[in-house]
């Protein structure tokens, strides 16, 4: 069974055995607009829970994308660096970001579940 | 992430229309401006290339300056423009410099019966009105019109949709206008824009505004923010205020010396005339390029530039990706040895150095209709 949590940042991250998948909320797609651009860590590298393992920019400017987990790098989704606009179509299925072997399963329960999550992007919005 | 607005700020007369249509909105010189609305910044740049763009650009300062020959005598001192030779109803792009040449505001100066009719940036137009008040020594009525609206309608089929608004205007020039009625309404309408397209700005009076401009939508044209206003002059490779012009640049530096006119250089006596013709005969060690960065890396203003030998050479002042050239395109500020076409530069972007190139001016080609005169 594969669980989705959600991040403050606007991430989310679907975790399968000891995989997990990342990428950014449609909420934070719509908040940043028609994105334009994407930078995505390299495969290999290890990231650290809540260090930045990415950049996403729209026409109006830039943003980092960090990751909810530590873990190593081990697949990129290298469709949304060619054609950034995937990730405004189809951001939480598709339009994934990135692949991280993790080390810490306990990491995942400081994140939000998807109830908690959208009341949590409606505040802040509002 | 999205700014809260300001509820200081001031609101133009199509405030309930950018509600109605969706807007998000940001404060930008005191005024709560629409920044995109629902399709957002690349459809609504792509429709104003391929159809009909509305921009409400009414946070500009319509100044309003009423005189005769002497009128023309005394703004000779000021803008580096032949205006004795200005026609009715005919524009000019200039700048209100400092003694040193430093821009203080870039506008549109037209001449309309008796006198001038000024569009300036809306962050510039009160400190502009006193400078060119204390200059004038308050000889001239001067009026900073906010009794009306600006409304610019750009792109391609902008001309079939505003004649069936307002009959005549298909016959206006490139960088020339005239008086129109509509409904009992005084319209001032030029031929310009600020988009790289055939286009209008259409100068109303507020209580107006907001029918005409809904009008204009019943025929097939669309709002569109500043966001895609930004992108489409980006394209176009024209200049912001704030950002390619400020008070610590020239015209000259500024690579604008085509709006300088020759005849006034000769006689030199205008406002950083001294500066100007110093630079026009030596040259300058600065000046505006155009930046291709290669792949589709973004340089944003403050971007650092270095040669290849990655010495800093200069800075960029405006960059986004660019919707209708389909990749990342910049403005900014190189040594004058390094700002020749072609030339490899390296721009820093979050710590490391992307390859780009020095490129030439627009972007994306005009489609202006030029004048006949």
């Amino acid at each position: 069974m594969s669980e989705v949590k959600y991040s403050k940042e606007h991430e989310w991250i679907k975790l399968e055995g000891n995989i997990a998948t990342i990428g950014i909320t449609k909420h934070a797609t719509e908040m940043l607009g028609d994105i334009v651009f994407t930078e995505l860590p390299e495969k290999g590298s290890n990231v650290e829970k809540d260090g930045t393992a990415g950049v996403v920019e729209s026409t109006k400017a830039a943003s980092d994308v960090y990751t909810p987990v530590s873990g190593e790098v081990v697949d990129l989704n290298q469709s949304i660096v060619d054609d950034p606009s995937k990730i405004n179509q189809d951001p939480e299925n598709s339009a994934w970001f990135f692949k991280l072997k993790i080390k810490d399963k306990s990491e995942m329960d400081t994140l939000m579940n998807k109830d908690e999550y959208d009341k949590f992007a409606k505040e802040s919005s509002a | 992430m999205g700014k809260r607005v300001n509820m200081d700020t001031k609101k133009t007369s199509l405030y309930q229309l950018h509600q109605d249509s969706k807007a998000k909105f940001v404060d930008f010189a005191g005024y709560q401006m629409p920044i995109q609305y629902s399709e957002g910044i690349v459809e609504e740049h792509r429709f104003t290339r391929n159809h009909s763009g509305i921009f409400d650009v009414s946070h500009m300062g319509q100044l309003f300056i009423y005189g005769q020959e002497d009128l023309v005598d005394d703004l000779e001192r000021i803008f580096p423009l032949d205006l004795k030779n200005l026609k009715l109803n005919h524009s000019k792009y200039s700048f209100l410099m400092s003694d040193n040449a430093g821009i203080y505001d870039d506008l549109i100066i037209t001449k309309i019966k008796d006198g001038f009719l000024i569009i300036l940036n809306a962050a510039c137009k009160e400190n502009d009105f006193k400078i060119l008040k204390a200059l004038l020594n308050n000889k001239y009525k001067m009026i900073l019109d906010e009794e009306r609206s600006l409304i610019a309608i750009q792109g391609p089929k902008s001309v079939q949709i505003l004649k069936s608004v307002i009959q005549g205007v298909e016959n206006l020039n490139f960088m020339s206008g005239n008086w129109f009625t509509l409904d009992y309404h005084n319209i001032y309408v030029t031929r310009s824009g600020y988009t790289g397209e055939d286009g209008f700005e259409v100068s109303i009076t507020n209580e107006f505004a907001d029918r005409f401009t809904r009008r204009l939508i019943d025929k097939g044209a669309k709002l569109i923010g500043l966001g895609a206003r930004d992108t489409l002059r980006l394209e176009a490779g024209l200049c912001l205020y704030g950002h390619e012009l400020s008070k610590d640049k020239t015209p000259v530096e500024a690579n604008l010396k085509w709006a300088i006119s020759k005849e006034r250089i000769l006689k030199g006596n205008f406002i950083g005339s001294d500066i100007i013709t110093k630079q026009l005969n030596s040259g300058v060690s600065k000046i505006r390029v155009g930046v291709k960065p290669e792949g589709r890396i973004i340089a944003r203003e403050k971007t650092k530039i270095y040669n290849e030998s990655d010495l800093e050479i200069g800075v960029i002042t405006s960059g986004t990706f660019g919707p209708s050239v389909n990749g990342p395109v910049a403005m900014g500020y190189v040594e004058n040895e390094f700002s020749k076409k072609n030339t490899k530069i390296f721009l820093e972007v979050r710590g490391k150095k992307h390859p780009a190139t020095i490129c030439s001016l627009p972007f994306y080609k005009k489609n202006y209709v030029k004048g006949f005169n």
